[in-house]
């Protein structure tokens, strides 16, 4: 450890001279170093900034295929698509987990041994930083001439006293923080009457770089906490119901693998009312509001609203709105008269009009009669279409203006009972038949809000009680995200610090006169920074300046 | 006339000052061209009579406050247009923008075209900085001949209508991540023009001190030839790598802002901080080349001019995700409409 040299963004004012970071340096493999030696040199070489380099890079370019092919994690029906249209490279695609890149064996190794590297460069240099900030600042130098910054005078004050001096202006405080001293100073008596003062600031840079580097662990540390500790659901509320915060009640529900379920807060739910409201111009959207009345365990029930960008928090967890969309209420009887099917069924929007599509599906009908099947659109503002074939239907407008249910109908097997569970807005049309009309064409059903419409061959009759709204809410718990923020910021509050709290030493030498100066006192000072600094000059002047006040002029031009 | 028009008149007049400036600028990098051919044939026939050399500089230096304000062969007249035209610019784009806000009625960053008026305000005013107490023509060039491109694309082709915008967009988080990520931008583009100098420099510096002939780059020996004397007037390589590096510095940590405050929006607006959205990857792999670069500058053997390269592939990615990823590829980040 004693051959230690930091790396980084370093802040070590020699040049980084590292052994095994010098392209001309020996290899440090030679014959039979055995294979502790090996882990040895693979160790150096991983937490080598070089192989830092090469690692960011490397992360770099393996996020890119995420943005060129569909991601599994984020669009699943894209990848399906994909594969289907590419059936010969689909595949090959696939198993090299172009689909799948950010959680890709090879994207986590880059991004892991990167966070190992990381954490064998940062330890050792936090431990060197914390004997700096231990121990004293760099004795001046015996000669000034070749530093960047450079000062002199006389003064008619003893050495001592002048160190004494220029040690209280060094430490003098920052004009915000006065308390915090400004510079770490060490005073030495150098012998024959000449006193030195050696001067230090920006430990901070340093200290920021770490602590970038340390949150950023930190934060990779509380993304996989969170990971393993979360969940999510999604469903569908129609206007006028509700919904309980438990695993059953949710369209889709994923978890981490550490999640309890009974960790659960049984909440409810109910949808009252959905605003929204459009662009009349542009039909794009302008602002969507949910009234729900939340009753959390043992509480009273609240209103409350949930936007989009403002989530509600219920039960530990937060509710996103995500969608919504309208849900014609419908009452449909059978041949026999009998209320089959009654309430509102949620029609999923197609468009930015809200074309929406949906199925309604009759499986309890009485007397033997055929199971059948709506299948159609709800168009919420409508517009007559002239066609060859006689009006047609199409969606003008995305708010409920003037809707229409234009509806297929289909009678035979719903194949509810074959064991194999069915998506609820598609219809399994295997088993069944489109009901035609006596010209072969398919019976097209237009219904219009309290409108009572016959069913063709005798299937009973259908009516359309008026639209009621659906939100699709998402639902989400990660007790992760105070830490993922807090890291993030120390993050940055580090990497602000390291990148721009300057980095200076300035000496300051007092000693006695001679020959012209004979009977005053001979100061010489000597500014150095980490990397060009226009503020270290102006510095030093003031040092300079302050410590021969009282009369005392400094003369940068050297003594006269 | 409505507000709106009125701000893309604004534009249209910055953009039209900024070519002026544009021009200026040309001219000036120009005439230190020609003078530094000049002086380097002088020289050279000089060079058997030293005593002559020290004459020359007389009225030039007269003529400026002091030599390191005004290198011999600069243009006062073209400097003192290029320098008010590019004011003029930035004032009329400011104007520009603050109209379009009241024409929305919304913070003026809802979509390409206003991006693109920011970024370039955000540039050109960074650019105005850096140079306040000296111009450096090649800079300007760069960087105002980018501003005009752009602002020219963005009423052509990105323009759209002054409306408010889609609730997913309506958060005080679009002030913040929004503007800072376009600022970012801003200060990558000064960067960047900053770091072309510096490399241009550092080969000159190197091959006038090798011979220049002797080099058999081709590249190499151009640069170190007399068609780029002009470079003997910018600041040194050094002067130039740290002045990148301070720019960069800004620009990586605006851009890691935006990287968190875009995780926050995110969290609000769709119910995740991170979900490898192609914007988010695209910020994310700007921000690992970025850095990258400031890994490299403290590497042995790739300081200096082979970290600039990697300023390079930085600025072109960030420029990627605001064009490609924006246009081309669908994501989350898409509906800012163009």
């Amino acid at each position: 450890m004693s051959q230690y040299r930091p790396e980084g963004i370093s802040d070590v004012f020699t040049e980084p001279t590292e052994a095994h970071e010098s392209p001309e340096a020996p290899k440090p493999v030679v014959q039979g170093i055995g294979l502790s030696g090996w882990l040895r040199w693979a160790w150096r070489q991983l937490t080598s900034m070089r192989v830092a380099l090469l690692l960011l890079m490397l992360l770099a370019v393996a996020a890119v295929p995420g943005t060129v092919w569909p991601q599994r994690a984020q669009h699943p029906e894209r990848v399906a698509t994909y594969l289907t249209d590419h059936p010969t490279l689909g595949p090959v695609l696939d198993r090299i987990g172009a689909f799948n890149v950010y959680s890709s064996v090879w994207f986590s190794a880059i991004y892991l041994l990167l966070f190992v590297s990381l954490v064998g460069c940062i330890l050792p240099r936090t431990k060197v930083h914390l004997a700096g900030v231990r121990g004293r600042p760099p004795r001046a130098p015996r000669r000034f001439g070749r530093f960047p910054a450079q000062g002199s005078g006389t003064a008619d004050v003893a050495p001592q006293e002048l160190a004494q001096r220029a040690t209280g202006v060094l430490r003098r405080g920052w004009k915000l923080l006065p308390f915090v001293p400004t510079y770490r100073v060490d005073a030495r008596d150098e012998g024959d009457g000449t006193w030195a003062v050696a001067g230090e600031r920006g430990y901070l840079r340093e200290t920021g770089n770490l602590l970038f580097h340390l949150a950023l662990v930190g934060l990779l540390i509380s993304v996989a906490t969170g990971q393993v500790l979360h969940y999510r659901g999604q469903m569908i509320v129609v206007q006028g119901r509700g919904f309980a915060n438990s695993e059953g009640s949710y369209d889709t529900f994923e978890r981490g693998t550490a999640f309890a379920p009974n960790s659960l807060v049984p909440f409810t739910l109910k949808l009252d009312d959905f605003e929204s409201q459009f662009d009349p111009d542009t039909l794009a959207s302008r602002s969507f509001t949910a009234h729900v009345t939340v009753t959390e365990p043992g509480g009273e029930p609240e209103q409350k609203t949930i936007r989009v960008n403002r989530p509600l928090d219920a039960g530990g967890a937060k509710v996103y709105l995500q969608g919504n969309g309208y849900a014609p209420d419908l009452t449909i009887k059978d041949a026999s008269g009998t209320v089959v099917s009654d309430g509102a069924t949620p029609f999923l929007p197609q468009d930015q009009v809200y074309t929406s599509k949906g199925v309604v599906k009759v499986p309890d009908v009485t007397g033997g009669q055929e199971q059948f099947g709506l299948i159609g659109f709800l168009l919420p503002t409508k517009k007559t279409v002239q066609t060859p074939n006689g009006p047609a239907y199409v969606s003008q407008f995305p708010a409920p203006n003037d809707p229409i249910l234009v509806l297929n109908v289909w009678k035979g097997n719903l194949g509810l009972d074959t064991g194999v569970p069915q998506n609820v807005y598609q219809l399994d049309e295997a088993r069944m038949a489109q009901v035609k009309d006596a010209k072969g064409d398919p019976v097209v059903l237009v219904v219009k809000p309290g409108e009572t419409v016959q069913l063709p061959d005798g299937l009973g009759s259908i009516t359309f009680n008026g639209l009621k709204r659906f939100v699709a809410l998402d639902l989400r718990h990660d007790p992760a995200l105070p830490y993922i923020l807090v890291f993030a910021l120390l993050a940055f509050a580090g990497l602000a610090t390291s990148l721009f709290a300057p980095r200076r030493r300035v000496w300051l030498r007092f000693a006695v006169g001679h020959d012209e100066h004979a009977g005053r006192t001979v100061v010489t000072a000597a500014g150095l920074a980490r990397g060009d600094d226009v503020g270290l000059q102006p510095e030093l002047d003031r040092v300079l300046a302050a410590t021969l006040a009282a009369g005392e002029t400094p003369d940068r031009e050297g003594t006269p | 006339m409505n507000t709106g028009d009125l701000s893309t008149l604004m534009v249209w007049a910055a953009a039209t000052a900024f070519t002026v400036a544009l021009i200026a600028y040309s001219v000036d990098l120009a005439h230190i061209a020609e003078r530094s051919q000049k002086t380097a044939q002088k020289s050279s026939q000089k060079a058997m009579q030293p005593a002559l050399v020290t004459a020359g500089g007389g009225p030039v230096s007269a003529a400026a406050g002091s030599a390191d304000q005004r290198a011999p062969g600069r243009s006062v007249r073209a400097e003192g247009i290029a320098r008010s035209t590019h004011f003029v610019g930035i004032a009329l784009l400011f104007a520009g923008i603050v109209l379009r806000g009241f024409a929305a009625g919304r913070w003026p960053t809802g979509n390409m075209y206003e991006f693109t008026l920011v970024g370039v305000l955000v540039a050109t005013t960074v650019l105005a900085i850096v140079q306040r107490r000296r111009i450096i023509a090649f800079l300007s060039v760069v960087v105002i001949g980018m501003a005009v491109v752009a602002l020219v694309v963005a009423l052509n082709f990105l323009y759209i209508k002054a409306e408010a915008v889609q609730p997913a967009l309506q958060s005080y988080w679009i002030v913040i991540h929004v503007g800072v990520a376009i600022s970012a931008t801003g200060v990558f583009t000064v960067a960047f023009g900053t770091s072309v100098l510096q490399v241009l420099k550092s080969y000159r510096e190197e091959g006038v001190l090798a011979g220049a002939s002797a080099n058999p780059n081709a590249f190499k020996r151009s640069v170190s030839g007399r068609s780029f004397s002009w470079l003997d007037q910018v600041p040194g390589g050094r002067e130039l790598e740290a002045m990148s590096f301070r720019l960069n510095s800004v620009g990586f940590v605006l851009w890691t802002f935006t990287l968190i405050a875009g995780a926050v929006w995110a969290e609000h607006a769709w119910g995740r901080y991170w979900g490898w959205d192609p914007k988010e990857v695209g910020t994310f792999v700007a921000w690992v080349v970025y850095a990258a670069y400031l890994h490299a500058r403290t590497t042995r053997g790739w300081s200096g001019r082979r970290a600039s390269y990697f300023v390079f592939v930085g600025y072109f990615v960030v420029l990627m995700n605001f064009t490609v990823i924006n246009i081309v590829v669908p994501g989350k980040h898409s509906y800012s409409g163009l």
